[in-house]
């Protein structure tokens, strides 16, 4: 290694003789630091998003590499939020990345003391056969005047506000044919 | 709005860098104030009196926009004779009976106009204890009760729909009895001075306020309003924005740009979510949910709530061609449109009713869907006793909730007032997809739908809600296929075959979104909803979607740049209905078509070209001039003349006073929530006669004015968390910034109390005690109302006993009062003591808070 490469490296040579003279960008890199890219740089594609906390709808770009969400920027193109997020917005990787994230179907049996395992398909299958229970057990032809009612109060639905509009849907339109009236969301809360 | 809507905000900032005046009205003061030209600290639940006063002040000293006032609103008409107002009647209105706390409408109404409820001389078809009582009172409470069922029923033109016939009115607004005039008597005591005296803000302050909005509108100026949930979650919440509503009417800030009435909403989709509801006293496009009373058949409910005038005229083919986009081909003139495929309604099914039955095992199941009301809902432990007695519960999440989790570690395990061993409750947890991991729209809070594109699969068992509600059909479908019994005729002959893909079979989103825009009879995307025909021959799933789209094309998804385009940004997503980005913007012209402004043109008609032109789509028929006048007998957008700018009205005018649709009076008035520490100053009525209570041990209500109760506290966001917590307090960065549940107090409180800053303190109310660090901080001011000093304190909700920063939540704190009209919780106001130090634990938490309530003398209540 000669002189000149040893100065060169010394970072306050560089700052002294080089042009970042405030030692914030290049004079203070090591060889490590040089070599990082940023998350945004080497994803394999960028898809255009919503930020999925409050109601003003900001845009977010959501870069993906290898299958995975790496990172989640602010839409420059949106001109509802023009680039910006708030720091839900900004957190919002760590929402889609985060360890404790549950992505097994877990169980509560009758009384039991803890969760267990269960499969998705069967889990499916015994909410099936729960839903059709239930809406026998609260069914309703009419009421005591004989009025039409032709509904079930046997059981009932919470949420929405952070669904999709095509999945309000399916939820409203599946109750309905179900007779099932008890529907709500958190517009009343 | 800088808290909790912060990329919002950037909108305001940019007003005020251009010379607009912010004012932040609040009683706390927050980031908002830290940048506003004004910060007026406010008593919570005295807004009715602020504004209230701000209409005295429009009205005394004549600053309305008189020619939009006369133009677009009804202050013209003239109010029947026997209406009594809450001046002659100690602050309640005509029409109120106080055995069952209800207003019969019939005295509100306009002289000149028939109004009947639609069931009145069907005595078969009401409440048979009704029967038996004389006819008029029979009448009364026929029509009681139907005012009832139609804010049980919201949407479509609603009780507004019964009320026939032209009212008389006086255009110079000088009779004594036209709705300008009874508007004015009615404010006349909203004095600066009274509304001082209920608010706690100084006359100079309200004067300040009352002066700038009133200089700053008319034709060359606008004013906006902009609110939250901090003037919903009242027991008179709906008459706060009704008070909004008249304030910016008169002063002409209605379809105008810059002006305005905007709520801000909290999640990412609760406009899309009361749009296609999965609420139960709506269909989609607002169109009313049937009701058994009111609703035999298809036609007695269009008679009910299509309005025979206006744009909800045209309700019988939203109507249709929602049941032929449900049931198609099984949907036939001859079967109605299988009308009689949809269950009925009866009365109030809201969410508080709904957890009341699950306490009472009236009901068995329990579906929670992106939601955690264990946190988030008001009296926190009533809805975990529902929990606790439910049969089976499905929580569809991406974090272990506390709803999901109540009966492990709910703070009544730790009360023993529950055992994990005695729980039946069936619990399955299914973990779901996340936003980057399907594709489809959100509706934001301007209306605007915009879509979002998949950018990963879902990992393990998460599923979207497409994927899993499209799946349970199928599969209860198949369960049921073949079976004769003709309450599965609806299952069963339901369009549920949309195309998937993937592995997973996921449903198409675009086919979904298809369905709600609707088709013509060959199958092609509707481009419009004047398009639908009550004929059988369209479909669409939501009428008010219909045009997302037009021509085929994904309208929601248009990405044109918002720096290539103008200030109103049309091509950016889609907003409906049909693209307009502000409603009922034909008034923002005057009775010719003419803009008020150069400066505030924003639609305009243009005679050359005979049609309405301009920034924005005009929210009116496009070739309808303004010198129109509908000939007698014309109905639907027939009736309404070439002024009527607000086309979903029968009449098409703003309504100052609203005869018909409100279950608690035709105007604002001032009522103190239902738990305060001072008396109503303004009327002797103390709290809104017809507000809704649920009495039992499980929801204890703090009596009025109570020593043991003494302070105000009020809820609220922080920038840094969402909600209950589910999407925020689980992940690192968010719990870094806030992390910990706290409580915010004046330093005269602090002394008052003996609170110290970072400390710990606990807060008791009828319901129970929870613990919260101690902010103390002049952020906080006590407020003099009449001859008291109103202490009030600050609780972020957010917080539970799951995820990375844990704390007590403070919806446990708060009991269940609520607003007769929408049936949402007085959460905004409630009264609490707070005491220095940890709340005790386990069984001990139990006896201090009821020692607590036998201090204050709380009956015990209902049955548990």
């Amino acid at each position: 290694m000669g002189v000149r490469t040893w100065l060169g490296e010394w970072p306050m040579f560089r700052q002294a003789t080089g042009s970042d003279p405030l030692g914030r960008g290049s004079a203070v890199q090591s060889p490590r630091t040089q070599a990082l890219g940023s998350r945004t740089a080497d994803a394999d594609e960028v898809v255009k998003s919503v930020c999925p906390y409050c109601a003003v709808g900001c845009g977010q770009n959501v870069y993906v590499r290898d299958g995975r969400v790496t990172q989640i920027e602010g839409d420059p193109d949106s001109p509802v939020s023009r680039g910006r997020l708030c720091p839900k917005g900004s957190a919002s990787t760590s929402l889609v990345t985060s360890p404790s994230r549950v992505t097994t179907v877990r169980y509560r049996r009758p009384y039991g003391t803890e969760w267990e395992d269960l499969d998705l398909d069967t889990a499916l299958d015994m909410i099936a056969d729960r839903v059709i229970d239930a809406r026998r057990k609260g069914w309703q032809d009419t009421d005591d005047e004989g009025r039409v009612l032709r509904r079930t109060l046997g059981f009932s639905s919470l949420g929405g506000a952070t669904l999709d509009n095509e999945e309000n849907y399916l939820i409203k339109k599946l109750f309905m044919a179900l007779g099932a009236i008890q529907v709500e969301n958190q517009a009343r809360i | 709005m800088a808290e909790a809507h912060p990329v919002g905000f950037q909108w305001v900032m940019e007003a005020k860098k251009r010379g607009a005046t912010i004012i932040h009205v609040d009683p706390r003061f927050t980031r908002t104030s830290a940048v506003a030209d004004l910060h007026v600290p406010f008593r919570a639940g005295a807004d009715i009196a602020f504004l209230g006063g701000l209409i005295n002040y429009v009205l005394s000293e004549g600053k309305d926009f008189r020619e939009y006032v006369t133009t677009f609103t009804n202050a013209a008409d003239i109010v029947g004779e026997d209406f009594v107002d809450t001046e002659d009647m100690a602050g309640i209105f005509s029409g109120y009976n106080a055995e069952t706390g209800r207003y019969d409408p019939i005295s509100w109404q306009l002289e000149g106009v028939d109004y009947e409820a639609p069931a009145a001389g069907m005595r078969d078809h009401w409440e048979p204890s009704l029967r038996e009582q004389s006819e008029e009172r029979e009448r009364s409470e026929k029509r009681e009760h139907h005012a009832a069922m139609a804010s049980d029923t919201g949407g479509g033109a609603g009780d507004a729909a019964n009320a026939t016939g032209s009212p008389k009115r006086d255009e110079t607004l000088q009779h004594p009895r036209c709705v300008y005039q009874v508007l004015k008597r009615h404010y006349s005591r909203y004095t600066p001075e009274a509304v001082s005296q209920v608010c706690g803000m100084s006359v100079a302050e309200f004067l300040r306020v009352a002066q700038a909005i009133t200089e700053n509108s008319g034709r060359e100026r606008t004013t906006a309003w902009v609110y939250s949930v901090g003037w919903t979650h009242h027991s008179v919440g709906a008459q706060y924005i009704r008070g909004a509503a008249i304030l910016q009417t008169l002063l002409g800030n209605i379809g105008r740009p810059g002006g305005g009435i905007l709520a801000l909403r909290g999640h990412a989709s609760i406009q899309g979510s009361t749009d296609i509801p999965t609420l139960y006293d709506l269909l989609p496009g607002y169109i009313p949910m049937p009701n058994a009373y009111l609703h035999t058949d298809l036609q007695s409910f269009l008679d009910a709530d299509a309005a025979k005038t206006g744009f909800w005229g045209n309700m019988d083919t939203y109507m249709v061609s929602l049941l032929k986009a449900w049931w198609g081909d099984a949907a036939t003139a001859e079967n109605d449109w299988a009308f009689d495929y949809m269950p009925r309604l009866t009365g109030d099914h809201g969410t508080y009713g709904i957890v009341r039955d699950q306490i009472d095992k009236l009901t068995y199941g329990y579906f929670v869907v992106g939601e955690n009301p264990a946190i988030g809902h008001a009296n926190g432990k009533m809805q975990r006793l529902g929990l606790a007695n439910l049969e089976w519960l499905v929580v569809r999440d991406m974090q272990m909730i506390e709803t999901a989790t109540f009966w492990k570690d709910g703070p009544e395990i730790e009360t023993e007032e529950m055992r994990t061993e005695d729980i039946g409750t069936e619990v399955f947890f299914l973990p779901c997809a996340n936003h980057t991991e399907k594709s489809g729209t959100f509706t934001n809070t301007q209306r605007l739908l915009q879509w979002r594109r998949e950018a990963v699969h879902a990992p393990g068992d998460a599923r979207s809600e497409l994927h899993f509600y499209f799946h349970l059909g199928k599969k209860i479908r198949e369960k049921l296929a073949g079976s004769t019994d003709e309450r599965d005729r609806p299952l069963l002959d339901l369009t549920w075959d949309y195309p998937t893909f993937g592995i997973h079979e996921e449903p198409v989103p675009e086919s979904v979104l298809g369905e709600i825009n609707g088709y013509d009879a060959d199958g092609n995307p509707l481009s419009s909803y004047t398009q639908l025909r009550a004929d059988g021959s369209t479909t669409a799933g939501c009428w008010i979607y219909t045009g997302v789209f037009a021509d085929g094309v994904n309208q929601a998804d248009r990405r044109k740049p918002g720096s290539e385009q103008d200030w109103v940004a049309a091509e950016w997503g889609w907003a409906w209905p049909a693209n307009r980005r502000t409603l009922y913007n034909r008034a923002s012209a005057d009775a010719q078509g003419r803009p008020w402004s150069e400066r505030k043109a924003y639609v305009w008609w243009d005679a050359e070209q005979e049609k309405w032109t301009g920034h924005d789509i005009p929210d009116f028929e496009a070739t309808k001039p303004p010198s129109y006048v509908p000939e007698d007998g014309a109905t639907r957008q027939d009736a309404l003349s070439g002024t009527d700018a607000f086309i979903m009205q029968t009449d098409g005018k703003a309504w100052l006073y609203a005869p018909a649709g409100l279950a608690d009076g035709p105007m604002p008035t001032h009522y103190e929530p239902v738990e305060s520490p001072v008396a109503n100053l303004l009327h002797e009525q103390q709290d809104n006669p017809a507000l809704e209570r649920i009495d039992r041990a499980w929801n204890r209500i703090n009596p009025s004015q109570s020593e043991v109760y003494p302070y105000v506290f009020l809820t609220y966001r922080l920038t840094e968390h969402h909600t209950a917590g589910g999407m925020s307090r689980f992940l690192g960065y968010l719990s870094e910034l806030q992390p910990e549940f706290f409580c915010e107090v004046s330093p005269a409180l602090a002394a008052e109390r003996n609170l110290e800053h970072l400390g710990w303190a606990t807060l008791i109310s009828a319901r129970t005690a929870i613990e919260a660090r101690v902010l103390v901080t002049e952020r906080m001011k006590p407020l003099r109302i009449g001859d008291q000093v109103v202490h009030q304190i600050g609780l972020p909700y957010h917080w539970g006993s799951n995820g990375l920063s844990t704390g007590d939540p403070a919806n446990d704190l708060l009991g269940v009062v609520m607003d007769p009209n929408v049936h949402i919780q007085e959460s905004k106001v409630a009264t609490c003591d707070i005491q220095p130090g940890r709340r005790p634990r386990g069984p001990a938490l139990l006896e201090f808070v009821e020692a607590y309530r036998r201090k204050a003398g709380v009956e015990p209540g209902g049955n548990t």
